[in-house]
């Protein structure tokens, strides 16, 4: 072997390593922070942390149950408002859309997708919260179905788009009108597909924070969501893990793994919904 | 050919006749209903650009373009400008993108071009599974894991090793620019592995198997020709991921350190956009502090509009995937 060839082999086996090093360095970002969860958090997540609310400063013990409480409580909102607005859109766009208005509509929810979510919280103290001069957990749930929306579109306008032709010439064969075609044929035939994105769009706004800080505030007890300030696991982490206390930072890990365990269970619940069956939803 | 046309009842004989038709069949009113809810969207999002453009007219009219580049922030004089923030927002989201890029799109190779089809799919889902793990979550671990390991170890060994360079000078904190770069590098991993991987996985088998023909190694191939090939896939997912670390706001502000001025030193305390957002918003009073921080939403609005319009051009361009279908 020529010392040219040798050297060739030798950068093409140490360039391959380095790549799988990478590979292995990314994945492990992901073990190493639910470990690092786990053991802080795991001796944190007590009974108290589910049905007590939060002590006062200095104070040590207490819980969050006003924030789990309040972070379903705001989720709801965002689900019961954005998921119905995604889910109509998205079928405008497969089934309707019209060559100039679909794509000023697909567009248009690209660019709120993007937006920063810091962003999206500002937006809503200036319509919501300003002119109402109350922060609730309902303007922060208006905050987070923003984010929904878009999410939700796109996907339920992927899914319509993926049952096959054959599918609805079928019905419409039969003589059933368009909506009730797509009602009863195309609709259900993307059911898995839609169901997946709305659990994976609801797990991403509930870990949610930066749209919450200035439209549903915090709170130390218990409150009315549809008019009071309302608590939620995400902010009551942030609120403890930049407070000098220990206790509280004993509190904020428990937060971050009750969240995390959520957040992960739904992905791969989302995951598994669609490995099953994934030839039905795809056709 | 008469008869045939006899034989065929011809649809939409008249205008009024089919519209009356489909109006009993629903078919008008599913239309109405759907179409309804697509112009929420677009009124939404217009809305959202209208309500920054008013709220922020107060310091628009007062600073004009020189908000963006006056350093001086100073809610007591009523004196507001960007240039700390943008410069944070900016240098934060670079560092980010030097760290993660080579190590993203490494990984990246490995998973299209090495890892077998399972493999790769199973790995892409673990790191995919990173984009899902809250901001927030990412801030509570930077505070004690990163912070306290760049005060004790990786502060004090750059300054030993590059103290001669101003990038590394000045105390150490813990908390900074290379702090905050360092966890919006792991965060905008996903974003980076998982678009590169598509355009990677893109390219055609006989681009790689003519080239493996002509005797180049593997790490040969899949530099000279793999890579450039799906460059501009990878450029797409870069600029992604650089919008993401724009917009980024809890983890940053836990670990930025919230200081008002321009440090050269990277491991000097700083500020972002974001950051700054979240921290002033709630305390803002007057007429023109609030307008000043929603003109900072504005100018970040558009820096990661613009990013992200690179982005989907790119990414559209090369695999033909994307919002618009290609």
């Amino acid at each position: 072997m020529t010392f040219r060839n040798f050297r060739r082999k030798a950068l093409n086996n140490v360039m391959l390593s380095i790549t799988g090093v990478f590979a292995f360095i990314t994945v492990s970002a992901l073990f190493l922070i639910l470990a690092y969860l786990v053991y802080n958090g795991g001796k944190s997540v007590d009974l108290d942390f589910f049905t007590q609310l939060p002590k006062s400063t200095g104070e040590v013990g207490g819980g969050m149950a006003n924030a789990i409480v309040g972070s379903a409580a705001i989720v709801g909102f965002a689900a019961l408002i954005g998921l119905p607005i995604g889910f109509f859109t998205g079928v405008y766009l497969a089934e309707w859309g019209n060559a100039t208005f679909s794509f000023l509509v697909r567009y248009m929810a690209d660019l709120l997708n993007g937006v920063p979510s810091v962003v999206i919280g500002i937006f809503t103290w200036t319509v919501i919260v300003r002119p109402t001069h109350t922060a609730s957990g309902i303007a922060g749930g208006i905050a987070l179905s923003l984010m929904l929306i878009p999410i939700m579109a796109k996907n339920t306008e992927q899914f319509l788009r993926d049952v096959p032709r054959s599918l609805r010439e079928g019905a419409l064969a039969l003589g059933a009108p368009k909506w009730q075609t797509i009602a009863t044929v195309v609709v259900p035939a993307a059911r898995k597909g839609i169901m997946t994105g709305a659990i994976l769009g609801i797990a991403r706004i509930a870990g949610e924070s930066a749209p919450l800080l200035f439209t549903s505030l915090n709170n130390q007890f218990w409150s009315n969501p549809l008019h009071e300030p309302t608590a939620s696991l995400p902010v009551m982490i942030y609120s403890h893990a930049i407070a000098p206390f220990d206790d509280w930072h004993r509190q904020a890990w428990a937060a971050g793994l009750v969240l995390l365990v959520l957040v992960l269970a739904a992905n791969i619940a989302a995951r598994w919904i669609m490995s099953r069956g994934q030839t039905a939803a795809r056709g | 050919m008469a008869s045939a046309a006899a034989a065929t009842p011809m649809p939409g004989k008249s205008g009024a006749n089919s519209l009356s038709r489909r109006l009993r069949s629903g078919d008008e009113v599913a239309w109405l209903i759907v179409v309804v809810f697509a112009l929420s969207v677009l009124l939404i999002t217009a809305l959202l650009i209208a309500q920054l453009w008013i709220g922020s007219a107060a310091s628009r009219e007062k600073f004009g373009f020189g908000f963006l580049t006056s350093r001086v922030w100073n809610p007591v004089t009523d004196e507001y400008g960007a240039w700390p923030f943008l410069y944070g927002t900016v240098v934060t989201s670079v560092l980010a993108l030097a760290i993660s890029v080579p190590i993203g799109v490494g990984a990246a190779v490995f998973l299209s071009e090495l890892a077998g089809g399972k493999l790769s799919d199973a790995l892409t889902f673990l790191v995919e599974l990173l984009a899902a793990v809250p901001s927030v979550i990412y801030g509570l671990m930077a505070i004690f894991t990163i912070v306290p390991a760049m005060r004790m170890y990786i502060g004090p060994g750059l300054k030993a090793a590059f103290g001669f360079l101003p990038l590394f000078q000045g105390p150490v904190y813990g908390v900074g620019y290379l702090t905050a770069a360092l966890v919006l590098s792991i965060m905008i991993f996903p974003y980076i592995i998982s678009v590169s991987r598509e355009a990677l996985l893109a390219v055609p088998r006989e681009q790689r198997e003519a080239a493996l023909a002509l005797g180049a190694t593997k790490w040969e191939t899949t530099w000279q020709i793999v890579i450039p090939f799906a460059r501009l896939g990878i450029i797409g997912s870069v600029f992604l991921a650089f919008s993401r670390a724009l917009g980024e706001t809890m983890a940053v502000t836990m670990v930025i350190g919230n200081d008002m001025t321009v440090h050269t030193s990277l491991l000097a305390p700083g500020n972002t956009i974001a950051a700054v957002l979240a921290n002033e918003f709630n305390e803002a009073i007057g007429a023109v502090h609030p307008a000043a921080l929603i003109e900072l939403g504005l100018v970040l609005f558009f820096l990661t509009l613009i990013i992200n319009g690179m982005a989907r051009l790119l990414i559209l361009v090369t695999t033909g995937k994307g919002s618009h279908r290609g």
